[in-house]
């Protein structure tokens, strides 16, 4: 399949439907249950009838796989209780079924604000769901390229899977630059500066860190591909003493290394990168071949 | 509440702990055997490097001492809202963070967390809400973030918002409202030391967070829905 529609563009359940195999995909909780949001109502927000999330089975590339998509169209793909019970559900049952692999297609702000409490307590029950999956054997993969990103809890459950796949438009962090210049000033963060939100929070900047596995250009089919590839790879999903002791000596590294430096493209040029103020011109290939042999790796 | 104070009501058998830099570290006695005690103190705002310091710890203990349980001590204002921080990958800290807290839970070591007096947010998540359970003190502040500025994000008046908060766990801060909603296994009240040794004495299971907050009617839909999921039925509403 050679799919170059754009990720970025497509709902959830385009995007769902051209990554996985023609036909395959088979809905768990659909919309036509109409499982919705019980706290919104009280606070006159609409709900949706998959509340932002639509989970199931499918093939990928001829294999089993279980793969959830979140809309970002929809409260910017955040979580609440029946979104986040979808993921759990979905990561508990593939315990049982035992896919070949969970493919999570995250784009969210994370915990859904309207849903507070109930969000923040669903968020930490996926981010268990996931590391149990990968205890049991089978991968997860996260596929970051819409355009709210993924951030708070979600950012950090893209980040307890085994490989993240990223666009170069694709932005993976904690905390939203609007978060943070309110907190702190837009002396700390400025969110309206798109230059410096990309280079801090993009998919080039993920890819140089170690924070993301493979960076991909913006089609379904690149990430289709790379997430067929991903799987491949993953031989032993499950999270070792050794492997833990790795990043974290990777993680510590990057603080002695680039703790001081105040912006990402110095980061860059401190790593070795050639021409490092016009990385963001770069293609996917000519940025790859730049970057091998200088990027940090990643578990 | 300071964190000595907590440690000598914890742990009347003794204790050897230390601050440094808000980030709280070392072992303690309780029912004659030692566990590990990891934390954070001052409402600390956690940023990278004390992320990396509590799963350094943590993998310290898995690598040292087999087996010892953990008590993780809570108390923070979130994760710190700094450009540094992000460009740097702090959600990666924490997610690290939290692998190692699940590590240790997978190598046999007991892991019971107490939010003795902040909890919000990013900095919770990967702590006190990886523990095997997490327990509260009455007086504790569990919240994703203050009703203004929650306000201001949702849209939705601040008057409507607090005036929801006082029938509805989901909007409140408070360890009852993580209680009903199962986020929270227990307040405790009384003997802190007694009540931590029973904690540490229950036997270690699978995550029972949304069945809790069903039984106790803080979060009616999220157990039926990952029921309906297990067992390939529709959702049978609480």
């Amino acid at each position: 399949m050679n799919n170059s529609s754009s990720y970025q563009e497509a709902s959830a359940r385009e995007r769902l439907l051209q990554l996985v195999d023609a036909g395959s995909f088979e809905e768990l909780i659909g919309p036509a249950q109409r499982v919705v949001s019980p706290h919104l109502g009280q606070l006159n927000a609409p709900v949706a009838f998959d509340d932002g999330v639509a989970i199931g089975r499918a093939r990928l590339d001829g294999m089993p796989i279980f793969v959830a998509a979140q809309e970002g169209g929809f409260m910017g793909g955040a979580v609440g209780e029946v979104h986040g019970a979808k993921l759990t559900g979905l990561l508990r049952r593939a315990l049982d079924e035992r896919p070949q692999a969970v493919v999570l297609l995250i784009e969210s702000g994370g915990v859904r604000l309207h849903e507070a409490n109930a969000g923040l307590i669903a968020v930490a029950e996926v981010m268990r769901a996931v590391l149990d999956a990968r205890a049991a054997g089978i991968p997860v993969i996260a596929l970051v390229g819409g355009a709210n990103g993924a951030f708070g809890g979600m950012g950090i459950v893209a980040r307890c899977t085994n490989a993240v796949i990223m666009s170069e438009e694709a932005r993976l962090s904690m905390s939203g630059p609007e978060v943070i210049e309110t907190a702190n000033g837009v002396e700390e963060f400025d969110s309206r500066d798109r230059a410096l939100v990309w280079r801090t929070t993009g998919g080039k900047h993920r890819y140089l860190m170690g924070d993301c596995q493979a960076i991909v250009p913006d089609a379904i089919g690149a990430f289709r591909a790379a997430a067929i590839e991903a799987i491949a790879r993953q031989s032993a999903p499950e999270l070792t003493l050794q492997a833990l002791e790795q990043e974290q000596a990777m993680l510590t590294d990057r603080i002695a290394r680039y703790g001081a430096l105040p912006d990402p493209a110095d980061i860059w040029t401190e790593m070795g990168m050639p021409d490092a103020a016009n990385i963001a011109m770069l293609d996917i290939a000519p940025f790859k071949a730049a970057a091998a042999g200088r990027r940090a790796g990643g578990q | 509440m300071d964190w000595q104070t907590l440690a000598t009501d914890l742990f009347p058998q003794g204790h050897a702990i230390t601050e440094q830099d808000q980030f709280l570290s070392g072992s303690a006695q309780v029912d004659g055997a030692t566990v590990a005690v990891i934390g954070t103190t001052g409402h600390a705002p956690i940023g990278i490097e004390i992320a990396l310091a509590q799963a350094q710890a943590v993998l310290a203990t898995v690598r040292e001492h087999p087996g010892r349980p953990i008590v993780m001590l809570v108390d923070t204002q979130g994760q710190r809202l700094r450009h540094r921080d992000e460009m740097l990958g702090i959600n990666s800290y924490m997610a690290h963070l939290g692998k190692c807290v699940d590590l240790a839970r997978r190598r046999g070591h007991k892991i019971v967390a107490l939010v003795y007096d902040q909890a919000l947010s990013g900095g919770f998540i990967t702590s006190g809400l990886m523990a095997d359970t997490c327990h509260a003190l009455p007086a504790a502040t569990i919240r994703v973030m203050g009703l203004p500025a929650m306000a201001r994000i949702t849209k939705v008046p601040e008057e409507v918002l607090t005036e929801l908060a006082r029938s509805n766990p989901v909007f409140a801060p408070g360890p009852e409202n993580y209680l009903r909603m199962g986020g929270i296994e227990s307040i405790w009240d009384g003997s802190l030391a007694e009540q931590l040794a029973q904690a540490l004495r229950a036997p270690a299971g699978a995550d029972v967070r949304a069945e809790l907050g069903r039984q106790r009617g803080g979060r009616k839909l999220a157990q039926p829905i990952i029921q309906a999921i297990l067992g390939g039925h529709d959702v049978q509403a609480a």
